[in-house]
């Protein structure tokens, strides 16, 4: 094994903040470096961040190295992961931790294969092997049906966790830590691809991955004008509404709001699962909400076996007495 | 004549009801049931529909690649039948479903033995490893760029423009040929073939090639250790609310929803 030591984390940056998954991996990198003994190391990318490096510090980096160059302000692969790699060859950490987004699912690969290592995708859970020091990663297999832990032989172990995973680590303005300044030094002629046009969106009502309630059916609700009333109860409590697949293949609802390992993954307070049965590809996709509630008229539906509340009732019958009370009590 | 390769890997239906699944703990793998054939990954047929947009459009060969221990000929052979115009089965021993090193080291070596390759397609991540990790793979060993979640795929003169859903908009990414790109549900479903496609899908060339064929390193590959494999238990305490009717029983809900104070 080579001499790497200390956790690196990917501290993504959205609005002009760290993200929330940047304080989750710092909470889940303080823990590991303080059960290796080792040191927790940041790493910020982007343009004009210099002032978020005490933000960094504060949720437990001691060192934070810093790559600001106006060509880095948005996200894209071929820059963010050669910038990536130098970091990487110069701290040489035992563990990287990335996000499960559509920045992580790019760099945690790029720089295993890179760099003749491994990297592991999706981790729900990290810990540190008590024997061989080694971290423990747990993600989802088959769709969600189970479940794997494994350790990566080589080094640096890179890991890309799932959002809402870990625990961030409590904010400590007091807490002193090291700025690294680093040269972007990319060379623009070097770069094969070119971002041609950048569009925001921005959605109509609440977005499925940030909301607070989502209300989701499934092939029982039988139409797209079924849907309607899911949409009565997501306006109600201000939240949005997802789909398993098959209302998507039916074209009920749009493909963009499919939830589960081959779709979107969403982390709400509130999981309001209607005429769904429960498939493992599926409850994947909102493992780690508070509390999630089933309307099945099958009592043996696999989705009662994961929600916390429910009723054996057909939805038809159920809906409208459900939002008629709603009414009355929000 | 512009040249696409698909990466299609076989596996465990996704879609499999939980009482069909079982794991192998001392081999740590799913025992695939007997009940259920083996299916093409979802976000695969979404890289192959990609191909075939493009071949609508324009003069294109598209192959598909695809390797395991030892494929299912038939469920192989569907992406024939769907508009690809050959296959190429990478089938050895030494593969396995959970060796991402070896597979886009395997499915490099073959896209460098065909030779001629403008666009490689993948899948976003294969449904029963989960990881996204081999277009990515490829990419690297290849040593051209990769761009990955890609919407829509365009082939324009020399160049590949590349729609991507971000999580707050899309992008429009312009890059040179050739290039790897992943594909997501966004591409739109794989095509339904007919019955006359079945019949000529049974003439195209189909080759095999092994690792000894491919020139690759299997030996002690992995750079993983599989720990252990296992099914998460659901804690079953759900607390089912009763009532006379399903109306009575859905006003209790929202009651109890109010009580616990999640809404």
């Amino acid at each position: 094994m080579s001499e790497n030591t200390g956790v690196l984390v990917h501290c993504e940056i959205t609005g002009g903040k760290l993200a929330p998954i940047a304080t989750e991996l710092l909470g889940a990198g303080s823990r590991l470096a303080t059960e290796l003994g080792q040191e927790l190391s940041a790493v910020l990318i982007g343009n004009d961040i210099g002032g978020l490096t005490q933000e960094a510090i504060a949720y437990g980096a001691n060192k934070v190295y810093v790559i600001d160059d106006p060509s880095l302000q948005y996200y894209a692969i071929e820059p963010y992961s050669m910038v990536m790699e130098k970091i990487v060859q110069q701290v040489l950490p035992s563990i990287i931790l990335l996000g499960q987004t559509s920045s992580g699912r790019d760099l945690a690969p790029w720089l295993a294969f890179r760099l003749n290592t491994g990297a592991t995708m999706d981790c729900m859970a990290l810990e540190i092997d008590p024997a061989s020091k080694r971290l423990l990663m747990t993600r989802p297999v088959y769709g969600g049906n189970a479940q794997a832990v494994q350790t990566c032989r080589t080094n640096p172990q890179i890991a890309a966790v799932r959002i809402k995973a870990m625990s961030p680590s409590v904010k400590d303005d007091t807490r002193q830590g090291q700025v690294l300044n680093v040269e972007a030094g990319l060379d623009s002629a070097s770069l094969k691809t070119r971002v041609l046009e950048r569009k925001v969106e921005t959605t109509a009502g609440i977005k499925l991955e940030d909301a607070r309630v989502v209300v989701a059916g499934g092939r029982g609700i039988g139409s797209a004008s079924g849907f309607q009333q899911l949409e009565e109860i997501a306006g109600l409590l201000h939240g949005a509404v997802g789909a398993t697949r098959p209302p998507c293949d039916a074209k009920w609802v749009s493909d963009s709001q499919q939830i589960g390992i081959t779709g979107k993954i969403v982390s709400p307070d509130l999981y309001i699962a209607v005429a769904l049965s429960g498939a493992s590809q599926h409850v994947s996709g909102f493992f780690s909400t508070k509390v999630i509630v089933a309307i099945n008229k099958d009592p043996e539906a696999n989705i009662f076996k994961v929600a916390h509340y429910g009723i054996v009732a057909d939805w038809k019958a159920a809906l409208p007495a459900f939002i008629a009370k709603l009414k009355q009590i929000i | 004549m512009k040249n696409i390769i698909v990466c299609m890997k076989q596996v465990l239906d996704p879609e499999i009801p939980l009482s069909l699944f079982h794991i192998d703990t001392e081999a740590k793998q799913a025992i695939p049931p007997k009940a259920m054939p083996p299916v093409l990954s979802p976000f695969d047929e979404n890289a192959l529909e990609a191909a075939l947009k493009i071949k609508d459009v324009q003069e294109a060969t598209v192959t598909v690649i695809s390797l395991g221990k030892k494929l299912n000929r038939v469920v192989v052979s569907s992406a024939l039948a769907a508009g690809a115009d050959q296959l190429v089965l990478l089938q050895d021993e030494s593969f396995g479903d959970f060796n991402t090193y070896l597979t886009a080291n395997a499915i490099a070596a073959a896209i460098k033995k065909l030779g001629q390759y403008d666009l490689i397609l993948c899948g976003l991540q294969a449904s029963d490893t989960n990881t996204g990790q081999v277009g990515i793979g490829i990419a690297s060993i290849l040593g051209i760029p990769c761009i990955t979640a890609a919407s829509k795929v365009e082939l324009v003169d020399d160049k590949i423009k590349i729609e991507k859903a971000l999580a707050d908009g899309h992008e429009v990414i312009e890059a040179p040929s050739p290039v790897v790109v992943t594909a997501t549900y966004e591409v739109g479903a794989l095509r339904e073939p007919g019955v006359e496609d079945f019949m000529s899908a049974s003439k195209k060339p189909i080759t095999i090639w092994n690792a000894g064929e491919l020139g690759i390193e299997t030996g002690n590959t992995n750079r993983f250790d599989l720990v252990k494999m296992y099914q998460p238990a659901h804690e079953g305490k759900c607390e089912i609310l009763e009532g006379a009717s399903s109306e009575e029983k859905a006003e209790k809900l929202a009651l109890k929803l109010k009580e616990i104070k999640v809404i």
